[in-house]
């Protein structure tokens, strides 16, 4: 008598067996009929109560998909033999090695109808052609060497350097404290409770001032200026600016925030979709 | 009487030079494959292209030449609608038959073209999918060895034959619009 683990492995050995059986028949245009399908399927019904575990379903699954595949082919087999193109493969391989490669031939011309074709130029592409040649610019012209423009050389004033935005206008904190104190402006004439929501405050009239106050908020919070209030569940997010700088590094952990601030959520914003 | 006359002289004007465009389509090659497909020819000539073509395919007759139709399926269609027609790829191929000779003169050796009808008739007799393996074997009999390798990627480059990577060969377009299947495997039965 087979104990329980030996039984599964003969049956999952054999539904190995078969899955490799019908993949040979598939990928290597065997006959599909050398599969006995009422016994791959007695087999299959065998083992079926043996299995527990998620991978013997599995495999179960498989020869099941596997065998209808071969169903499959069986279909397109009887098909294809009861078109009048069936033909024996060994009778016509018989009759292939039998008759001379002249005969062959003979016979293969008189169905072949190759098909007409013409390369050639034609006599209105040739013209095509020369008018094309005719307006092209020589080489040396076309590929003419521009000399390198000389500049001049000076002291860039500060305002220039503002100009081309390398440098700013006031310094970053200065900055910082002045949008600090927007914030809590904003808080006074729009928010509740000394919060704002976030969008309320960033979103502004172009794309581009709204990524600016993005920016510099991310600034106020990391600074200790503000703090973020997030509600999940409701997917609001606050921010609420502190009386005073506060210093949180080193009190307790930080954590960072991504708040997606895309051109889309902006237009939603300005729609009134996105509070 | 004489207005239905110039209507009729219309109309074959119309379809002169209907015919005439459609001459050049299909005889000088437009892309790396040959022939012309539906949607192109209704662009070219217009929503009656197939009627220019019948008509065409007649003036052909006289030259041993016929408009072949292949369509995407592998099995010709009967009453093809217009969509089927708009994706067919439409063809010149001659109507007649070669004469061994002549064979020559396109640039086929007899032992190439042998080779080739006994790859085709294999897949045709194996349901259109024959391991490449088999074939090889089936030419190695008439052919020298380091030909038959050669042999059957110059049919998968013309087009007659394909390959996919579990190496079984399939017909391709180029046998579909240029051979008779089921009047190649009667006959090579009935010898």
């Amino acid at each position: 008598m087979q104990s329980k683990r030996e039984r599964s492995k003969t049956g999952r050995e054999k539904l190995q067996r078969i899955i490799e059986m019908c993949k040979s028949v598939e990928d290597r245009s065997l006959d599909p009929f050398l599969i006995d399908v009422d016994e791959v399927i007695s087999t299959v019904k065998e083992y079926f109560p043996e299995w527990e575990i998620p991978e013997d379903l599995c495999l179960d699954a498989e020869t099941i998909y596997r065998l209808a595949s071969v169903i499959k082919l069986q279909s397109e087999w009887v098909k294809h033999r009861s078109t009048s193109l069936y033909t024996d493969p060994f009778l016509l391989e018989e009759k292939l090695t039998r008759i001379g490669k002249e005969e062959i031939v003979e016979t293969f011309v008189k169905a072949w109808h190759p098909i007409v074709e013409f390369e050639q130029i034609s006599l209105h592409s040739l013209a095509e052609a020369l008018r094309y040649w005719e307006s092209l610019l020589p080489l040396k012209e076309r590929w003419k060497e521009f000399p390198p423009a000389e500049l001049e050389r000076s002291l860039a004033t500060r305002e220039e350097l503002i100009r081309q935005r390398i440098l700013r206008d006031k310094a970053f904190s200065e900055e910082l404290e002045n949008f600090w104190q927007e914030l809590k402006n904003h808080v006074g004439t729009k928010g509740e409770n000394g919060k704002i929501r976030y969008w309320d405050f960033v979103g502004a009239e172009t794309y581009d001032e709204t990524v600016h106050k993005a920016f510099m908020t991310s600034f106020l919070v990391t600074y200790g200026y503000a703090t973020l209030e997030i509600h999940p569940l409701e997917e609001e997010i606050f921010i609420k600016p502190y009386e005073k700088q506060t210093a949180k590094i080193g009190k307790e952990q930080l954590v960072s925030i991504p708040i997606a601030v895309s051109a889309e959520d902006w237009m939603k914003w300005k729609r009134g979709e996105l509070k | 009487m004489e207005k239905r006359r110039i209507k009729v002289s219309k109309r074959k004007a119309y379809y002169a030079s209907k015919i005439k465009r459609a001459v050049h389509m299909l005889f000088y090659r437009r892309h790396k494959k040959p022939g012309v497909k539906g949607w192109e020819l209704r662009k070219a000539l217009g929503s009656d292209y197939p009627k220019v073509l019948t008509i065409l395919d007649d003036y052909l007759k006289a030259l041993d030449l016929q408009v072949k139709t292949a369509f995407e399926e592998e099995k010709p269609v009967e009453k093809p609608t217009l969509e089927e027609l708009d994706k067919a790829r439409f063809y010149v191929t001659l109507r007649g038959e070669l004469t061994p000779k002549e064979t020559k003169m396109i640039g086929w050796r007899i032992d190439d073209l042998a080779g080739l009808a006994i790859a085709i008739t294999h897949v045709i007799s194996k349901k259109g999918k024959a391991p490449r393996k088999e074939v090889e074997e089936l030419l190695r009999d008439k052919l020298p060895g380091w030909k038959v390798g050669f042999n059957i990627d110059r049919y998968i480059r013309y087009g007659y034959l394909t390959e996919d990577e579990n190496e079984q060969l399939y017909l391709d377009w180029r046998t579909r619009a240029e051979v008779d299947q089921k009047a190649l495997i009667d006959m090579l039965l009935s010898k």
